[in-house]
This record gives structure tokens, sequence and C-alpha cells, in this order.
């Protein structure tokens, strides 16, 4: 349905009853449809997100009036909606457009000329980014990393995803869609490789999978562990056989994931949940994309397995709203599951095993990576962090105990219990067992997904994806660490680990022999790549800073705040405004973060912090000598506005 | 011991610090034991009569005067004092900040309710006049400040304290409830 937007506008700032009168069955057909879309949901608060998407699906924003009535039959405050609304990207209470046009702005689509991708949709929306056109056809917005890493610049486009974008195909798609085409007749004949072109996704992704270890290669059967061997083994057996893997989280943080079955299995509640969270957000990776393109069979498997070992009945995944294209072809495998008995009632047989899996749709928001925040986003409400404990193993989705793992990590479950965990252990390194998928982009010739080994060293990552004149390489994204050339002698990581608790780090040359693992270097998986000719301050950092900026969910004063701060400190800098203690305040200020809940406040000074530990000279070249106090302050110029509009020569006063 | 000599202004603020400094009460009287003032409102001396040991601020710089007055007590002053809320964030003045200084002197002096007669339209222009900066700057983003006392303003027991203590070397005595503000 598309709105006339304008009209509906002037029926809300007229007095004039007529007008009023005239739009009265148009605002009675709304105030139905969100009776309706609320009771497809029984009226549950809980469940607010899948109703603000319905809603969205319909008629691209909420209007106030709606609001007021979903107050009422959900019983809660109009505030507390309007609060869960303005925090997710893609939820909005202004009228948006017929086509919503949401360009990625991560560090790799502005290193592929974001820029004048960004020129092109604006000359021919003929609106700047932030707006929406006036006939209400376009609208165009900034959007944090939509996870095309591999093919950007990226956008989406009512959902639909754009790769590779190029002015040219900007001109070609407005035309397009000016002159009323549909969306899916401008994507590209060819759909992308893989299930990326089966008819419930047909989106023109490609995988790009490069390299394929233990958990990517094809020689399993899908659903072979829940048909044949689960009814064999008692939970306590499943949850020994992943300890004895050593299996640790895959997200980032590397938490072993037997030890959390163990203390999930423990816990008494009435109801247990399993969550897989596929709210893939950190900048530079996309290995979930690939994962729940081509083996959801082994992620829901993976769910599956995970309850049978710890007890529990309800299933969630929570998919990131940027991946909305896959949802339609991710309900129809569970659905195939539930036809073959994998999944609802008695599930492979058991007959006290019943679990069901739902999927939830995020509405953009990076901090709902978080698991405690991704379990608000669940539970309808903004995704804030919250305080720990009590942990969600403890106390989660509903208040019941709550098991959260990344969606490689369920997947590789599967493939211990097929193999066993003497196989699994039998690949990588000491303190690191089994492989790693690598999300790799940036400046190479080959960017994609790699499956290797932990305990690969940096320069055959590079070799591997055939980077050349490497600048530096950012190791677990934004939130990671930035280690440079000059001070690695001085650095001991171990201790910058305890300090910093990245999720990985930006490495320089002199050190491409060190090898992804827990001790050494831990990520969650995203590599990008930086050349020579990369400015690594002023593009990557500040891209960085203005990333945690916008996605900080603002509960925290230090996350908020400090950010910003520094970003400003570091632009100070490079105006050549710096001087020694600029260093010095970042610094220490950047320390107060710690304070913050999550991780993402916890770390969203490091882009500043690991750049100053380890590319400091970079840093020193703007740094004044011969002055210890700047602040950029210009009293010249500082009254020029006022002097220009009392018609004064601006002269300065002398007393 | 040499008294220390002191000097104090009142920048965009509002005079409510300089208040505070008197209500030391009768701890004026060990003051002037300890120091001299030179150009400071209390005694109406307008230049520097010799270099000062402590130079004390009230509130943040909203026009070129202001500026110019705080660079002159930088120059002067071995050690300068931001005093109070407007001096170290620039306070209630800082509030027209998110305000283009246009539509702050149209609202002042032509389209703003309480605008008595003003049938010419005029914005005060006489060069005798200070210039409006583009928005009000705290202290420490014009000139070096060495030491804060936050508050506003700020209680006259901190003010005492932290004279006290810079004037004899001693630590500064802070309990809690003198640095929590909420």
């Amino acid at each position: 349905m598309n709105l006339q937007k304008n009209s509906y506008f002037c029926c809300e700032n007229n007095n004039n009853a007529n007008v009023d009168e005239f739009f009265k069955p148009y605002l009675r057909f709304m105030k139905d449809l969100t009776k309706k879309i609320a009771a497809r949901y029984n009226n549950d608060p809980t469940r607010l997100m899948d109703i603000l998407l319905d809603l969205h699906e319909v008629q691209n924003h909420v209007s106030d009036d709606q609001v007021d009535t979903l107050a009422k039959i959900l019983n809660q405050s109009g505030a507390s909606i309007r609060e869960t609304i303005s925090f997710y990207h893609f939820f909005s209470m202004k009228p948006l457009a017929r086509y919503n046009i949401y360009l990625n702005n991560s560090i790799t689509s502005v290193m592929r000329d974001r820029q004048s991708v960004k020129e092109a949709f604006e000359m021919d929306c003929d609106i700047e980014f932030g707006q929406v056109s006036e006939d209400g056809q376009f609208g165009l917005f900034n959007t944090s990393c939509i996870g095309m890493n591999d093919q950007d610049p990226a956008a989406i486009i009512n959902g639909k995803i754009f790769t590779n974008l190029t002015p040219y195909r900007v001109h070609e798609l407005i035309k397009g869609l000016k002159s009323g085409q549909a969306l899916d007749d401008l994507i590209y004949e060819n759909h992308g490789d893989g299930n990326n072109s089966d008819p419930d996704v047909h989106s023109m992704v490609y995988n790009h999978i490069r390299k394929k270890s233990i958990i990517l290669k094809k020689d399993y059967p899908f659903y072979e562990v829940l048909k044949t061997k689960l009814k064999d083994v008692s939970p306590e057996d499943v949850i020994h056989k992943v300890e004895a893997s050593n299996l640790r989280g895959r997200g980032g943080a590397g938490f072993p994931t037997g030890l959390k079955w163990r203390f999930g299995r423990k816990i008494e509640g009435e109801h247990k949940v399993i969550i897989c969270n596929a709210d893939e957000g950190e900048p530079g990776t996309f290995k979930d994309r690939v994962m729940l393109t081509e083996y959801p069979e082994m992620v829901f498997e993976g769910m599956v397995i995970s309850a049978y070992a710890t007890g529990a009945d309800i299933g969630l995944l929570y998919l990131r709203h940027e991946y909305k294209y896959l949802l339609k072809f991710l309900n129809r495998k569970l659905d195939e599951m539930r036809a073959i008995g994998v999944l609802g009632k008695k599930v492979a047989g058991i007959s006290d095993f019943n679990f069901d899996i739902r999927i939830q749709l995020g509405a953009g928001a990076y901090v709902c990576g978080e698991e405690s925040a991704l379990i608000e986003s669940l539970e309808g409400k903004r995704g804030e962090p919250r305080d720990k404990p009590p942990f969600p193993v403890e106390k989660g989705y509903l208040g019941y105990p709550t098991i959260v793992n990344n969606v490689e990590t369920l997947a590789t479950v599967v493939k211990i219990l097929y193999h066993g965990a003497d196989w699994y252990t039998g690949f990588g390194t000491k303190d690191s067992l089994g492989t790693k998928l690598l999300s790799i982009s940036g400046d190479c010739k080959f960017p994609g997904i790699y499956e290797v080994e932990w305990g690969t060293s940096i320069k055959e990552v590079i070799e591997m994806c055939g980077a050349e004149e490497v600048q530096a390489i950012q190791v677990g994204g934004p939130s990671g660490m930035l280690i440079g050339v000059k001070d690695f002698n001085n650095l001991n990581s171990n201790e910058l680990m305890k300090w910093y608790k990245p999720s990985g780090m930006m490495i320089a040359e002199k050190f491409f022999d060190r090898r992804l693992s827990y001790s050494d270097l831990p990520t969650g998986g995203s590599i990008i790549i930086f050349n020579k000719h990369r400015d690594l301050l002023k593009d990557v950092v500040m891209n960085f800073m203005d990333f945690f900026i916008e996605e900080s969910c603002g509960s925290c004063s230090t996350c908020r705040n400090m950010p910003f701060v520094m970003k400003n400190k570091l632009q100070k800098i490079l105006d050549g405004h710096g001087v020694r203690k600029d260093i010095d305040d970042l610094l220490s200020w950047g320390k107060t973060l710690k304070a913050s809940r999550c991780g993402l406040g916890q770390t969203a000074g490091n882009p500043i912090l690991s750049s100053i530990f380890n590319f400091r000279h970079l840093y020193e070249q703007y740094i004044q000598s011969l002055t210890d106090f700047d602040t950029g302050f210009d009293l010249e110029k500082s009254i020029q506005a006022s002097a220009k509009f009392t018609h004064r020569k601006a002269s300065l006063h002398s007393f | 011991m040499n008294k220390k000599i002191i000097a104090t202004t009142s920048l965009a603020g509002c005079f409510g610090c300089h208040m505070s400094i008197l209500d030391i009460d009768e701890r004026i009287l060990d003051l002037i034991e300890l120091v001299e003032f030179d150009k400071s409102p209390i005694d109406d001396i307008k230049k520097f009569s010799r270099p000062v040991d402590i130079g004390i601020i009230e509130g943040g710089c909203c026009n070129s005067e202001n500026v110019e007055i705080l660079r002159y007590f930088r120059e002067n002053c071995n050690i300068l004092v931001s005093l109070g809320e407007c001096a170290i964030m620039g306070g209630l003045p800082a509030m027209r900040n998110g305000i283009p200084i246009e539509e702050c002197l149209r609202e002042a002096y032509i389209d703003g309710v309480t605008v008595g007669e003003n049938t010419e339209k005029i914005i005060p222009n006489d060069k005798e006049l200070p210039i409006l900066l583009d928005k009000v700057y705290p202290c420490h983003e014009v000139v070096k400040i060495d030491y804060y006392l936050p508050g506003c303003p700020p209680r006259a027991d901190l003010i005492w304290n932290a004279l006290y203590a810079l004037i004899t070397g001693n630590e500064m005595d802070l309990p809690y409830e003198v640095i929590k503000f909420d």
C-alpha cells in the first residue's frame, strides 16, 4: 500500500473539520490495521518487535495515533513503545519513502569509493542522505555495516541487497525505479552462487567461499546426528563431548561452549531457552551470513542438539534485519525439519524432547549482538545490555535460563558430534582447537570466507587472499586493536589483552608472523586489510569512531559521550592543533570507557587507543613541537559571524 | 613567608562565584594575612601592577574582551584557577551555543517578545562594545588553566580550602561531600 503521505500529514496538522471528516475512514483503517497486526501476536507486548516490523512492512512507518492504539491494546505506556521505535535504525515514526535506500557506510565501503556512489544517489534522487524526497518516492539513509564487506559498496533497498554499486549502476537503478520497473527486475539476471539463487532467497549476494576445511566441507548428510545418534546418547554425554572438544564460542569472546551448556543444564527453570545469535554486526564480519545461506541445516541442528543437552524447549534465532532476505528461506528450512520430525514434538523420536525454533528479526542495532541486549530486543524492548549478574544462563529471555550461542559455534557442534571430539581436537593448536571462519575484506584480490585452522599466521592469511603492499590488518573489527611496527618490542600483548579485552587487533607488517589463536590473536573472524595507500587515522580510525558513536545505545554515560569526545580530539590533532598532552589525554580518558556495562562501550575507544599504542608515529607527525598548549581556538575566526551580522569591522577590541 | 599575590576577574559570569569568595566570612581576615589582592573587582584595581601568583577566573568567554582579559591574566599570573561552572563548562551563558549567533541577536534585540521599542531595528554595534564570539567558550579552551574548582557557585569552604592549600603548599582537604554533585 502506498500511503498518501502528504495528505496524511495534512490531516494531522489541519484543524479543518471537513478534512478531519474526510480522513476519518483512513484513520479508522490505520487503527484497525494496528489492532489486526497486534492480534496476530496475541496482543503480547514481548512481541512488539514483530508487531512493529509487520506495521512497517505495510506502511513504512508507525504513526503517532498507532502508537497510542498499540499502547492501549498491549497495556504499555506510549513512551515505552516510542523508545523502542526510536532505538532501531529500520523503525521510523515519520513516513519513509516508497523506496528506502540504506547505503552501507562501513570502512570497506568507503575504501571502494562509497563517496561517488553516495553522490550518484543524491544527484539522481535530488535529495541528500537522511532525507525523503518530496514526492515520497525515494529516501536515502546511511547505515552501519550490513555484512557485505566482500562486495561493497552495498545498499539495502526495501529489504533487497544491492552489491558492488558504482555510479553507473546507481543511475541504472534509479532510472529503472523511476520508470516503474520492479525492484526484483533490477537485480541482475544472475543471482548469487549457491542458495543465493534459491527461489526463496533470490539475491545477488555472493558467498565467496574461498577455502573450506572441516566445517564447511560438505561431507555431512544434514540432520544425521539428530536422526541416528542423538537418541543413543544422554544429554550429559553430549555436554561431555563438547567439553572434550574444548570448543570455545566463535562470536569473539571465546567462552567455553561445553561449560556454558553445563551451567544451562544445571539451572532449573520452567522453560529453558536456546538462542542462536545471528545478529552479526561487527564491521567486517559476514561469515554468519554465509553459514545461514549455505549451512542453515547445521545451524538449526546445532540448536536442537544444544537444546537436548541443556533441556531447553524454546528456540530462538535472532536474525539481523540486514539479512531479512534470508528469512523466508530459513523458515522453509524449519518447516522441512518439522516435516521430517527433527523439530517440534518428540524431536528425533525422543519421547520427552519437545523443541521448536522461531526466527526473530531484528531491526538494525549493532549492540543487539551483545547477548543480554539481544534478549531485551527479543522481549520487544530497546536493545540495551543488562547489568550482570544475573547472567542470561541464570535469568535470560522472559526470566528463563537462556543459552546464547553463535551461528558458527552451533554448526561446529554438529560436526564434533558426528566425527567425535578426538577428530576435532586433531585440528588447530594446543590452546585453540579446530578451525575458524574468517571474513576477509579490504585491500585484497580475493575477499571472502576462509575456513582456516587456528594457528594460521597473518602472513599466511595475506598470501591466501592475495593482498599486496599491506600496511595494516584489522583483526576482530573496530572493537579490536591496532598494533604497529614501532612499539611492538615494548608491547606485552597479554597485558594489553587484560586491559582492553579486545575481540581482535590491527597489526602491521612486523608481526605478520603472529598467529590466530586464543592466546595470541583471538578473533571473531573479521579481517580487514589496509594497503600502504590508506590513511589509517583519517579514514580508518575516524570511520570506526563514527561507527561506535552511531551504535551506542546511550545507556552508560561513558560510552554515550567519550567516543564523541575522543573523536573530536582526534579531529583536532588531524587539523594540526594537536599537542603532546592530547595524546596523553586520549589515553587516560579512554580508560573511563572500561566503566561501561557491555563490550561495545568497553571497546569503543579501541580504534584510537590501540592506534596510539601501535601507530604512534602517525599521531606524532601531527603534533606541534613548539607549543604545549593549543586548543584550536581562533579569536579572529570566532568573531566573524557576529561582526558581519552587526556590520562591524572584525577588528579586535583593545582595552 | 611573603604574601602571595592574588588577582580575580569575572568574565561571562554572574559574580556569584565572587560572592562565594566573600562567603568565607571571618576567614577573610586570615586570608588577608596570607595574601594581597592585585587586579580584582574586590579592590577595583584595573591593571596588573606586578607579577601575580594566583589568578582566579569566574565565567567563560562570550566576547572578544573576555578573551583578551583571560589572555592578559594568563600572561601575568603564575597559576590560573577556573572557578565555577561557567569558567569550567561555559555554564548558563553557553546555552546559546546550539543557536547561531545571528538568531540570538535577532531574538534579543528585534524579535523577542520582551523587546521594547526598537523601531529602527538596531542591534548594538558601537565600536566601543566588545564583539560577541560565535559561541561561549570555557576558559581552558582559550588558555591553559591549572586548576578547576567546580560548583555553581563553588562552596565557600571549597574555595577556602583550595586557596589555603595552594598558598601553603599543603595537600588539599577534599571531603566527599564537597566534590559530589548529585
